[in-house]
């Protein structure tokens, strides 16, 4: 594993009004790994995500991917450069088509031939967004949805992923199918992957390493395997 | 400071660039196949220099270089206020009220023809600020409430011959039942749509004004309305008494005075009681406030039909001065002008709303070679002030407190 | 029988004017959510440079020998002008107020509306401004019925800006992003469509085709006047809200209705109160069906 982590959030500070989300983050992801984060509702996982990708501005501290700083820029300058998000709750276009859903994930590409590729690729993980390509995503059924969010994620030919709460409100053969495709896009395409998680055990069990947050700060970091037998851990999160 | 100019001088100049190709077409072209630069060139030099002044300004005030200025200046404001702090609310007011009582005596016609278009405007004003400032309500028709209020003066007394007296009640409940029939309907609407929906009122009302021939002589208007009048006690031949009109200009200003002093103590009152904090609880959030047990649209319709009551009021006064009517007075762009002394002046505010009114009604005259410019101002003025100060010159003081600001 | 289809006629030539006025406050509001008061001034602005513009080339004598070239030329300037104005327009006042209450932003919209209008009286005068109506007259008769060139013109006009916009914003990328951006603003970002010049493209499509309104306008009624652009402006805004807010179909559908209605309404009702029509339509929508016919198209939770 190289030394220089891809993406590094230093001491950032974050605020919604008066209320403090972030209160000075602090962590790395070094290329190649699949980093869980995982934490209570409203510890600010969320947040971290969406400040990394430049949606919420943050006060203090800096978001550094691939050694330049990123903080301040616009977020729609981030997926070119090989930084994605799959955001909470799937968030895909609902009055769009399943095809027009997975166009937008390569909006930004040009070279019609590789995204054409990428699409028979994508149709190929998931089969039933190819039968249902036409239909409007709004239509699809939650675990569908997820699928083409990850589908369309995976169109933006990501070197980072962050995933928010992908197992959110899926059935564990859905679930199952995600975290599959989560370490076959880590070992095959070398992407490297930030997992933000309520399911503690699921991301400790796919990730190698994990941070754990709680009400805007980082209170612990560790092996994942470490973590999953953490005593404290296992009390907090892992239902015991 | 060359940091400050640096951020700022390429929107500056491309803004300049963009205004120079919209206004050129609309400066330069001409019908007879000629396109003449000179007009355009002096109209877009004039606007970059004054331009260029206030971005110098911008710029020394972001970088602090104007500190040597601006903080004796706010230490002078510092120690005026707290000086006006330990003079008691009451002497202030003693001061003004004597001020506004000696004013016809001490000044021209032509003074006191503004003060009381000044006194109407801020009956007007407070009225609107009641449907906007205190209940959140964006009304853009409530000009119409002023035309109900006048014209019912108009026909009661052109038609009825009733005195004026008697009409300033009658005035204030049609305008009232006015603000029922129209907030009926419209106050169950989402923000945006009953702007526009009261604007389509305002006009509504406009148009039928200006169209039934027979009842309202349409465009023509209604001539021949009497100034209002009081009878006099006569001791000639034992007590008698003799109708006197008030046509006399100092009479109209003392009978404005008394509206516009009526109009602010009643806002006051509203503002302090238990329905202005209702009020207020709806402009913050009204889920909240409906949640909370608050008949939200009973309490926005009492809004709309208060401010109503005034704005019908102040129609009688202006049907008794004008000694006229016509659907000419009661357009639109008087609604927008109304509206922007309130949003200028600081809606919610009743210092503010009085500063805004008489800076918007003096100000014009004062500067009468600019009249062509007045509504250009205007506008360009609303825009401004939501970018830079949306709360108003005074901004209002909330009555209540929010948590999150009083835990710090 | 032949009143009804002269009535007809009219009508759709009316609400094919009012459609494409509508589809700018339709699309504005679709992206931003925002009632933009001063979009009838983008179609008084284009009523304007383009009697400009063709009376400038009237004045080189080009309306004479190639009529229909100038008007191409006039409706393309025209159009690109007001574009440019909506972006400006947009920059300015709105763009700013993004993060303020919907309050603020109305204002400031109201604002620009009575200052664009202004800007045009005192640059252009108080007066009525003639077209150039002179070249285009003439028509079809057939019995009491006519149909005039103009009017065929406009109607074939406007069918080729409502087919182009249903080809942009259904059919290309660009379009698709356009969908993406008022359904999900904050997704479109994470997948590379920079929001902004979404939006400023909405204000330059929705002002060009309202300036092609005002086009077609001062030339079938023959003059322009600076404030032309207050009441079509609502009744575009209540044909938009009858169709369903930010609904494209839908903006399409409610200007042709409420150019009927008024057409018809002043035919057979009366004359007089013809302006009134538009404005029960938009309050009654408002009261009984807010999302109006299409539906609205607005996502509330999606920022």
């Amino acid at each position: 594993m190289a030394t220089e982590p891809i993406l590094e959030l230093k001491e950032v500070h974050s605020s919604y009004g008066r209320i403090r989300a972030l209160k000075g983050i602090s962590f790395k992801v070094f290329p190649g790994e699949i980093v869980a984060m995982i934490g209570a509702n409203g510890a600010g996982k969320s947040t971290t995500l969406m400040a990394t990708c430049g949606i919420i501005p943050i006060d203090q501290g800096e978001i550094v991917y691939k050694g330049e700083k990123i903080n301040g820029r616009a977020a729609e300058t981030l997926p070119p450069l090989g930084l994605c998000q799959v955001p909470e709750g799937r968030r895909i276009f609902p009055r769009l088509s399943v095809a027009e859903n997975l166009e937008l994930g390569a909006f930004y590409r040009r070279d019609r031939a590789s995204i054409d590729q990428d699409l028979e690729h994508v149709y190929d993980l998931f089969p039933i967004l190819k039968e249902r390509r036409k239909q409007q995503g709004g239509t699809l059924s939650g675990g569908e949805q997820q699928m083409l969010a990850i589908a369309r994620a995976l169109m933006t030919k990501p070197k980072v992923l962050l995933m928010d709460e992908p197992s959110l409100g899926l059935a564990p053969l859905f679930v199952q199918k995600i975290f599959d495709i989560i370490h076959d896009i880590n070992e095959n395409a070398g992407t490297t992957i930030l997992l933000v998680e309520q399911n503690a055990n699921l991301a400790l069990q796919a990730a190698e390493r994990g941070y754990v947050l709680e009400t805007g700060k980082i209170t612990m970091q560790d092996n994942a395997d470490t973590l999953l037998n953490n005593p404290e851990i296992r009390k907090a999160y892992l239902g015991e | 400071m060359i940091q400050e100019f640096n951020k700022i001088w390429k929107p500056y100049v491309i803004g300049l660039v963009w205004l120079l190709g919209l206004l050129w077409p609309l400066l330069g072209i001409h019908p007879d196949g000629t396109l003449s630069f000179g007009r355009t060139m002096t109209v877009w030099l004039y606007i970059a220099g004054g331009s260029f002044v206030c971005m110098i300004v911008y710029v020394m005030n972001q970088s602090g270089a104007l500190k040597g200025v601006s903080e004796p200046l706010s230490a002078t404001w510092i120690r005026a206020s707290s000086f006006s702090r330990t003079v008691p609310t009451w002497a202030w007011l003693m001061v003004l009220m004597i001020a506004a009582l000696l004013l016809p005596v001490y000044t021209s016609r032509y003074t006191q023809d503004v003060a009381i278009n000044v006194l109407i405007y801020i009956c007007l004003g407070l009225g609107l600020n009641i449907v906007i400032g205190l209940a959140g309500m964006l009304d853009l028709g409530y000009i119409a409430f002023y035309g109900v209020g006048a014209y019912t003066y108009a026909l009661l007394n052109t038609m009825y011959g009733m005195p004026f007296w008697a009409c300033l009640p009658l005035a204030a409940l049609f305008a009232c039942i006015a603000g029922c029939i129209i907030g009926y309907p419209t106050l169950r609407m989402r923000g945006d749509y009953l702007a526009i929906v009261t604007l389509g009122f305002g006009e509504i009302v406009r148009i039928i004004l200006n169209n039934w021939m027979s009842l309202t002589n349409g465009p023509n208007g209604i001539l021949g309305i009497e100034a209002p009048s009081i009878y006099i006690p006569g001791f000639d031949a034992g007590l008698s008494f003799e109708l006197f009109y008030l046509k006399k200009l100092h009479f109209l200003y003392y009978i404005a005075l008394a509206l516009a002093i009526f109009t602010v103590i009643a806002v006051w009152r509203l503002n302090f009681s238990r329905i202005g904090r209702a009020w207020e609880s709806i402009r913050e959030d009204e889920t909240a406030a409906e949640l909370m047990g608050v008949n939200t649209f009973l309490l926005k319709l009492l809004a709309y039909a208060m401010g109503a009551v005034f704005a019908g009021l102040a129609g009688a006064f202006f049907a008794a001065r004008m000694r006229f009517a016509s659907p000419e007075s009661f357009t639109f762009l008087e609604s927008a002008m109304v509206l922007c002394m309130v949003v200028l002046g600081g809606m919610g505010s009743i210092p503010g709303i009085i500063l805004g009114v008489a800076a918007l009604i003096v100000l014009p005259e004062v500067f009468r070679e600019f009249e062509l410019y007045r509504m250009l101002i205007f506008g360009a003025t609303m825009v401004i002030m939501m970018l830079f100060r949306p709360a108003g010159i005074i901004p209002a003081k909330r009555v209540g407190t929010r948590s999150e600001e009083r835990e710090g | 029988m032949d009143y009804f289809i002269q009535q007809l006629i009219n009508g759709l030539t009316l609400g094919g004017l009012y459609a494409l006025i509508a589809l700018g406050y339709t699309m504005v509001y679709g992206v931003i959510q925002l009632i933009n008061f001063a979009h009838g001034e983008f179609f008084a602005a284009g009523g304007y440079v383009g009697v400009i513009l063709l009376s400038f080339f009237a004045g080189l004598g080009y309306m004479e020998t190639h009529p229909l070239l100038c008007l191409g030329g006039a409706f393309v300037l025209t159009m690109g002008y007001c574009a440019f104005l909506a972006m400006a327009v947009e920059k300015v006042a709105y763009k700013p107020l993004r993060r303020q209450s919907r309050l603020a932003v109305l204002l400031s919209a109201l604002g620009m509306s009575i200052f664009l209008s202004n800007g045009l009286m005192l640059t252009q005068g108080v007066f009525d401004k003639p077209y150039p109506s002179e070249f285009f007259t003439g028509g079809f008769e057939f019995g009491l019925v006519t149909i005039s060139y103009m009017q065929i013109g406009i109607m074939v006009m406007t069918l080729t800006l409502l087919i182009g916009l249903n080809i942009l914003v259904f059919k290309t990328r660009v379009g698709m992003a356009m969908r993406a951006t008022a359904q999900d603003k904050t997704m479109s970002a994470l997948v590379a469509i920079g929001s902004n010049r979404i939006i400023s493209l909405t204000f330059a499509i929705g002002a060009g085709l309202a300036a092609a309104a005002g086009i077609m306008v001062g030339l079938y009624y023959g003059s322009v006047r600076y404030d032309m652009g207050f009441i079509p402006g609502i009744k575009a805004f209540a044909a938009a809200v009858l169709g369903g807010i930010g609904n494209i179909t839908g903006a399409m559908l409610g200007g042709l209705i409420i150019g009927m209605v008024e057409i018809f309404g002043a035919g057979y009702i009366s004359g007089q109160y013809k302006d009134v029509f538009a404005f029960i339509i938009l309050i009654a929508v408002l009261y009984f069906k807010p999302t109006g016919i299409m539906g609205e198209n607005i996502d509330d939770t999606r920022v």
